[in-house]
């Protein structure tokens, strides 16, 4: 009896490790770096880090749809950089000299948010109805949107970098709640994402949108025979990602006070990534909101040690393009059939 | 040299929820047919497939000519000399018979420093075994080009191919015409005289007493016993499988069959192989039985009534109002019901909670506000429903491919009975349900009918038709060949309309 506890909790244990593998290791990575160099530990590493966090998590919670309905979307980083492109020719102060659109009156940021969030949205339905009713599968849909996004991207700007953003705009993403007294401590841009984690959360499990996402995740099939309309969810979801997409591109365009069509380079793979260490499965069906900030910060973290341990980037990409795929593996294991 | 040419010991397989295996054995003796008998669900699949290599077993032990040996996979038994011809067929349809024959061992030939598939080679061995087998197909011509029944053959003809000295027939005559099973037979005693060891699993009565030397018996996953088929009757064998009197294998039927509800006229797919020029009518409270060949179209058809197959023309008409059915989504509104025939493939949402599968399709009820989905209210469907069918789950957050076969069931009916549907369409409702549940099954259908609810049934299981139908509708090759009365019905007259192929 005693016996069999002990190897059950052996068991427990080893499967503990195997599901947080890289989390754990990870965090033991930050750990040697925070103890053995400098200014790790420090306040304005933290801040850097939300500021760095927040709109990857909003973009991350765009992807993590898609995954869980065993999709992708390969668009997501070209949709950043067409929102960013667009926030710039839109937002860029009137007085400023090399405006984009010199005839453009003086835009709101809220009508220019706005106007990204509506031109995003209208890719990520045709993504959506192209996965709905063509079928063609996400990867290959959204492979195609990627391409077109940047090519319609560098036509609008001309291949030209942007910036001389008005106040308002760049005040979005680097302004601080509480600023003066106890300093810099609550950036906008953490407030904003912990909005939409909040909305995401209740989006995925207390509205019905949720649950046939996570059934069509759990059997495409099945949930058709329950009634799901599928094709509908489908569209709502990749919909909603680029919504996301377009918000993240916003803040990171306010964040950088400049863009170009470069912006948002890569950060589907870095999302893709950030939710399968989160235990958003690629196997579709499961998947949290939580999970998905732990993947972010994970991530985020892993890179801030490379830097303090000064790797050359060249080898970063090598490090993160592993842990993605370490991840997937791992993930994988645990629903392999036990033949 | 031993006994017997094959031998399986103390075999141990769990699955999820459900120990398929529980200290299983066999022993084949070379030259002999060896009938492997139990209910569904018992275990006879689940042994061979350990035997074949397709799954791995807990415990136990194999042993070929009095020697242990270890099968890791398919490929592993085919060079121990161990065929198989599964239940559910595996054709690859694009391909030609003879790839399909040959597929994963294809003749090679060298041409220089690298080897290729000799096809010559290929079409002239296919074109032999399938004369050995009395089949003269061109092996050139597509698999998909041929009947059902006849891709069966050439899965037999694959499994004959590969010289094998142990052949399992895992339910082979289930799509055969009686000429075929005939044919089938002469094959069966040609490779007995050659001293092949022959594992024969049906659920006939007929053809096991007629063919087999030995018989063993499973039930729940145990070893029964083994008898030399002589010494039985098709009684005791029913007993032994059963393990009880066989007078409550199903309930008492109380329901009484009402006025007409639902109609369907001139029922036809866009598919001219499928279903066609279906007419019939279900009354209130009525168990229709759905009796046929695999093949026959039924769970098309009934898919095609569901809205998840298209149709040609044809009407359904449902207490005199027509319906346009064109997804499930349409049919659920109006109060139709569906278990799928492969439960895990279209029923379950096997990584989601039983809550979550028994509300996904009546979540419109439990609004807050429109939006917000009431938690309270939905827990307290999933316990209503948990207490009234007795479905055993430690809570209602447990996964649902945690639990076994006949309690997944109970959960899917659970999801159909919160919308509160009038129609029930049942496709193999208990295909892979232990014994003891499968009675429990039978009660819920017989209740649901007693309730005024219309029962569509779909069964390949004779006694389950026979059983549990006020009236049983026999289709052949995507028709309807005639209907049958419950108190009429047996097993000859229902084969007899099940068989009736139309002259090509």
């Amino acid at each position: 009896m005693a016996k069999e506890a002990k190897q059950l909790n052996a068991a427990r244990v080893k499967q503990f490790l195997s599901n947080y593998a890289i989390i754990i290791l990870i965090a033991l990575l930050a750990l040697a770096v925070g103890f053995t160099r400098d200014n790790f530990f420090s306040r304005s590493n933290l801040v850097n880090l939300i500021i760095n966090v927040s709109p990857r998590f909003i973009i991350a919670c765009g992807v993590s749809g898609c995954l869980i309905t065993k999709g992708t979307d390969l668009s997501a980083g070209r949709m950043v950089g067409l929102s960013a492109c667009l926030s710039a020719m839109l937002l860029q102060d009137v007085a400023y000299s090399g405006r984009m659109l010199p005839w453009l009156p003086d835009v709101p940021v809220f009508v220019g948010l706005i106007a990204v969030l509506v031109i995003c949205g209208i890719f990520g339905a045709i993504n959506g109805c192209v996965i709905a009713f063509l079928k063609v599968p996400p990867f290959i849909a959204t492979l195609g949107m990627q391409t077109i996004v940047y090519g319609l991207c560098s036509v609008i700007t001309k291949n030209q970098p942007m910036g001389g953003y008005k106040d308002s705009y760049t005040k979005v993403a680097n302004g601080y709640l509480l600023e003066g007294a106890v300093g810099k401590i609550i950036p906008y841009l953490a407030i904003i994402a912990l909005i939409i984690g909040l909305f995401m959360w209740f989006l995925y499990n207390k509205t019905r949108h949720g649950k046939y996402m996570y059934a069509i995740g759990g059997n495409e099939s099945a949930a058709q025979v329950a009634g799901v309309n599928v094709p509908a969810t489908l569209i709502r979801i990749y919909l909603l990602a680029a919504v996301l997409y377009a918000l993240g591109g916003f803040l990171l365009g306010a964040k950088a006070g400049g863009a170009s069509v470069q912006t948002g380079y890569g950060y589907e793979l870095e999302a893709i990534a950030a939710c399968t260490i989160g235990g958003v499965s690629t196997n579709g069906g499961v998947g949290k909101i939580s999970g998905v900030l732990v993947g972010v910060l994970v991530f985020e973290i892993l890179k801030i040690c490379l830097q303090f341990l000064r790797v050359d980037p060249a080898y970063t990409f090598i490090a993160q393009g592993l842990v993605i795929i370490v991840a997937v593996a791992l993930d994988l294991r645990k629903y392999l059939a036990k033949k | 040299m031993s006994e017997y040419r094959l031998e399986m010991r103390n075999v141990v397989k769990t699955f999820p929820g459900v120990k398929a295996l529980d200290h299983a054995q066999l022993r084949l003796r070379p030259g002999t047919v060896h009938a492997l008998m139990g209910e569904n669900g018992a275990g006879k699949s689940t042994l061979m497939k350990c035997m074949f290599g397709i799954y791995h077993m807990d415990e136990g032990e194999i042993f070929y000519e009095g020697q242990p040996v270890h099968i890791k996979d398919p490929l592993d038994a085919l060079h121990h000399g161990i065929a198989m011809v599964h239940q559910e067929l595996q054709p690859i349809t694009e391909r030609s018979i003879g790839e399909n024959i040959y597929v994963g061992r294809y003749p090679l030939k060298q041409i220089g420093p690298v080897k290729i598939i000799d096809h010559k080679k290929m079409y002239e061995d296919a074109a032999r075994v399938l004369e050995e087998v009395h089949m003269n197909f061109d092996p050139r011509a597509k698999l998909g080009s041929l009947s059902v029944s006849q891709m069966q053959l050439v899965e037999i003809a694959k499994a004959v191919s590969a010289d094998c000295k142990v052949l399992i027939l895992d339910e082979p005559t289930s799509s055969l015409t009686a000429g075929e099973v005939e044919a089938l037979f002469t094959i069966v005693e040609e490779l007995k005289s050659k001293g092949v060891a022959i594992v024969y699993i049906s659920h006939k009565m007929d053809e096991i007493l007629r063919i087999s030397d030995e018989v063993t018996i499973m039930r729940d996953g145990q070893y029964i016993g083994t008898w030399a088929a002589k010494e039985l009757t098709t009684d005791m064998i029913i007993t032994k499988m059963v393990g009880r009197e066989l007078v409550d294998l199903y309930p008492k039927r109380k329901n009484v069959p009402g006025e007409e509800v639902l109609q369907i006229e001139d029922f036809t797919s866009i598919n001219p192989k499928s279903f066609r020029n279906v007419t019939f009518s279900v009354r209130k409270g009525e168990i229709l039985g759905v009796a046929g060949l695999v093949g026959a179209q039924r769970t098309e058809l009934m898919e095609g009534l569901f809205g998840l197959r298209c149709h040609s023309k044809g009407t359904i008409t449902y207490k005199g109002e027509e319906l346009k059915i064109n997804r499930p989504a349409d049919a659920i509104k109006k109060g139709i019901a569906m278990l799928t025939e492969d439960r895990r493939a279209t029923g379950i949402l096997g990584v989601l909670s039983i809550a979550d599968n028994v509300s996904i399709s009546s979540l419109n009820q439990y609004l807050i506000g429109g939006i917000m989905l009431d938690d309270k209210k939905i827990e307290q469907l999933v316990q209503d429903n948990v207490a009234k069918l007795s479905i055993k789950t430690p809570s209602s957050k447990t996964l649902i491919q945690s639990l076994s076969g006949g309690n997944q069931q109970k959960v899917l009916i659970s999801r159909w009975l919160a919308n509160n549907p009038d129609i029930f369409i049942l496709d193999e409702p208990t295909r892979g349900i232990d014994v003891g549940a499968k009675y429990e099954i039978y009660c819920i259908i017989e209740e649901l009918a007693r309730q005024g609810k219309s029962i569509i049934m779909i069964s390949s299981e004779m006694g389950e038709l026979i059983g549990m139908s006020d009236r049983i509708m026999v289709m052949c090759d995507g028709r309807v060949t005639g209907f049958i009365d419950g108190d009429k019905a047996n097993q000859e007259n229902i084969m007899e309309l099940a068989t009736q192929f139309e002259a090509v």
